[in-house]
């Protein structure tokens, strides 16, 4: 049974098509088929926040997601977010704020935050803090996290 | 985790997805958001043959008011239903796990899906609203009360699809959504959904009250409703009504609460909501 699927999509601004199986998550999709392990598998039961990726645009978590799901969406990854010596906004705070430790979380809490600030750019603490109900830190703590997203938010205009 | 393969269709109309699903047997699967699905395909609690995903149905994906009544696509997302102002139906999409997962989850998805944990059901239920439901046969609507039958099982039977999700607006009613869990993404261990029509002199005129996770399918608390209706709404009437909440249930116990706990946590939660509806 079960043959392949093609899947074309946009990630990170550049068109992307491959031959897959159905049952292919998109953050396999991400990290093996097109080798951008900035998307990080943590709990891989839609828990932690880890795998967080944009889907068209808004925060989704990839582990949860078929890449036939994302068949002709734009995808945006921590990958295409900022680059080194001209990081995101939110990069940058997060290394002023020490808003990272061991760093796994860090690519999911930006794309969760990213999604945050684009629906509500000056966002208080606790919706900040709501926003990332879905995303799981278990070693520096949320406090640094909040900061970094609150001073990203007075970054950007 | 990965599931076992499938076979995975994305028609472009409802026709071939219904064509596809009946062509596909018992073990196809309606796929909307995923939200409830792909995470049971991961643990193989779930392993479908056949995949007919509905994302390229754009029409499953409309919102409109019509002589009172809101309908709502089946693929219309949580965020959505969130921020649409829908009152108690939004109130209570905006609970629903994390933002990540009210990008993608549905309300058709949800209400196919039946888990009695889940948000939407409840809340349908005391609304009096209802769904509608294509197969090959045709289309019928079936009222929320019909829709749930036990555990993990709706009215949505093999080769159907929900298609679309209906609820009165209850103009005049108030409303409160009371949740109780562990962390702000969770299941509710319960919840209460409260709507509340207050007559001219004050008394309740009309009582609603659903319950999340009290059964293996979503409640009305009928003898709590009862209680309230036609009285005044002050605290002492509210706490009196809200003691009965849990009246009749026979609670799933999990690692989270036991019997016991549940239908205390029922009737706490139904005073707050109670309170809230009727402030």
């Amino acid at each position: 049974m079960a043959g392949s699927v093609r899947v074309t999509m946009t990630v990170n601004g550049a068109q992307q098509s491959a031959e897959v199986e159905p049952r292919l998550l998109l953050v396999h999709f991400l990290r093996e088929t097109l080798g951008l392990t900035g998307t990080h598998v943590g709990c891989d039961t839609s828990n932690c926040g880890a795998c967080t990726v944009h889907l068209n645009g808004e925060a989704i978590k990839s582990c949860t997601l078929l890449a036939a799901q994302a068949d002709g969406a734009e995808i945006k990854t921590i990958e295409g977010m900022g680059q080194e010596g001209a990081l995101h906004p939110l990069q940058e705070a997060f290394w002023e704020h020490h808003g990272l430790q061991c760093g796994y979380c860090t690519p999911g809490m930006i794309m969760a935050s990213a999604d945050l600030l684009e629906r509500n750019p000056k966002p208080n603490e606790e919706e900040v803090r709501e926003a990332l109900a879905g995303n799981l830190c278990r070693c520096t703590g949320y406090h640094n996290i909040v900061k970094a997203v609150i001073a990203a938010s007075e970054t950007t205009a | 985790m990965i599931p076992a393969e499938f076979d995975y269709v994305a028609p472009a109309s409802l026709d071939d997805a219904l064509k596809a699903l009946a062509d596909g047997g018992e073990d196809a699967k309606v796929l909307a958001g995923g939200h409830s699905l792909i995470p049971l395909m991961k643990l193989r609690m779930a392993a479908p043959s056949l995949i007919v995903d509905l994302r390229q149905l754009g029409e499953l994906k409309a919102v409109s008011e019509d002589n009172g009544t809101i309908r709502l696509g089946a693929l219309v997302t949580h965020h959505t239903v969130a921020t649409g102002g829908f009152g108690l139906v939004s109130a209570a999409a905006a609970t629903i796990a994390d933002q990540q997962v009210r990008n993608m989850g549905t309300i058709g998805g949800t209400l196919a899906h039946g888990d009695p944990a889940s948000d939407m059901p409840a809340v349908l239920l005391a609304y009096e609203g209802s769904v509608l439901i294509r197969g090959s046969g045709g289309e019928r609507e079936v009222a929320a009360a019909d829709l749930f039958e036990d555990f993990l099982t709706t009215a949505v039977g093999e080769g159907e699809i929900l298609t679309e999700v209906r609820f009165p607006k209850l103009d005049g009613y108030g409303y409160g959504y009371e949740k109780f869990n562990r962390r702000q993404e969770d299941w509710a261990m319960v919840a209460v959904s409260a709507l509340v029509k207050k007559g001219a002199d004050g008394t309740a005129e009309d009582v609603r009250i659903g319950l999340t996770h009290m059964g293996s399918v979503p409640l009305r608390a009928t003898a709590a409703e009862d209680a309230l209706r036609g009285k005044p709404l002050n605290a002492e009437s509210i706490a009196a009504a809200a003691e009965l909440a849990a009246e009749g249930t026979e609670p799933p116990a999990d690692l989270n609460a036991s019997q016991d706990y549940k239908r205390h946590l029922a009737r706490v939660l139904t005073r707050r909501a109670l309170t809230t509806a009727a402030s």
